[in-house]
């Protein structure tokens, strides 16, 4: 039980995160990536502080036996740099440009009830399903488990 | 849009989402990547849901918090087409699951730990956003 309050004291930690910053708007998003028009490089600073608080915290987890609320630590163990990372990364970056959302910020905007962004949740979870789907056909796996690795 | 450069509010918003990446990993043992935790809770995929749900949970009620804080919901600038909301939605949710990661995933998680798999996919996801919105902006529209 303690585990879910906290997971879910950090998703709304994120989330407001993602509010303060203003990266929960499109807008700021879409500007950072236009280096060669209305840069706004709000984007840069958010990444730099939250890498910089990570970074830290991550270290001091590093140095702990084990979480508070979990038997073990699921660190991230895939290192391999394949076709799938480049070319999922390539097409996410595709989307993330066309429209300013990745999966976070589109989350938290879900209760503004644009009925765009409702749409974009919805086929960016299709999108998810479409590839998992297709992975589990391709490996003739029945599931495909998540690995502790995926972000 | 304009919108205008606001490192004070950008450096306390990425500290707060710094702050909750390393909350989820010492308490949880958990890493925040959005993509992946969405994932997890699909048909499609086996693993625990049950904290992934809560996780989300907060993030889509995070609002209410904010409001009550003073931070307004701003209703989200969405492109005019139809069509390059649901291709954009598509392939970020394709694209996040081939790559097994996202922006908060490989680009803050993954970074932070000084996963060279995870610079790679951060390098590609932000060069190919910025070509996107060069020819949207400067060679299609202008």
């Amino acid at each position: 039980m303690a585990a879910l309050i906290s997971a879910a004291f950090c998703g709304i930690v994120f989330g407001l995160g993602l509010l303060v910053s203003g990266m929960a708007q499109p807008a700021k998003v879409q500007n950072f990536l236009d280096l060669f028009g209305r840069w706004d490089p709000s984007l840069a600073v958010v990444m730099a502080a939250a890498l910089a608080m990570s970074w830290a915290g991550f270290a001091l987890a590093r140095r702990r036996a084990q979480p508070t609320f979990a038997p073990q630590w699921s660190w991230p163990d895939r290192t391999e740099i394949d076709a799938p990372l480049v070319v999922g990364s390539a097409l996410f970056g595709i989307g993330w440009g066309l429209v300013g959302l990745c999966p976070g910020p589109a989350l938290v905007d879900l209760l503004t009830g644009s009925p765009k962004l409702i749409a974009f949740v919805i086929a960016m979870v299709a999108g998810m399903i479409v590839h998992d789907g297709w992975r589990a056909r391709a490996t003739m796996l029945p599931k495909t488990a998540p690995s502790a690795a995926d972000g | 849009m304009t919108t205008m450069f606001e490192p004070l509010s950008a450096a306390i918003g990425g500290a707060l989402i710094g702050l909750s990446a390393v909350l989820l990993m010492l308490l949880n043992g958990r890493i925040a990547g959005i993509s992946g935790i969405m994932a997890g809770c699909l048909p499609t995929t086996g693993g625990p849901r049950s904290w992934r749900i809560t996780f989300l949970a907060g993030l889509v009620a995070a609002p209410i918090v904010a409001l009550a804080a003073g931070t307004p919901l701003i209703v989200p600038a969405m492109p005019g087409s139809w069509g390059i909301v649901i291709t954009g939605g598509l392939l970020v949710g394709f694209g996040t699951r081939m790559a097994g990661g996202c922006t908060s995933g490989h680009g803050v998680c993954g970074i932070a730990r000084l996963s060279p798999r995870s610079i790679v996919a951060t390098l590609t996801f932000m060069a190919a956003a910025i070509a996107v919105v060069f020819i949207a902006r400067h060679v299609v529209g202008g």
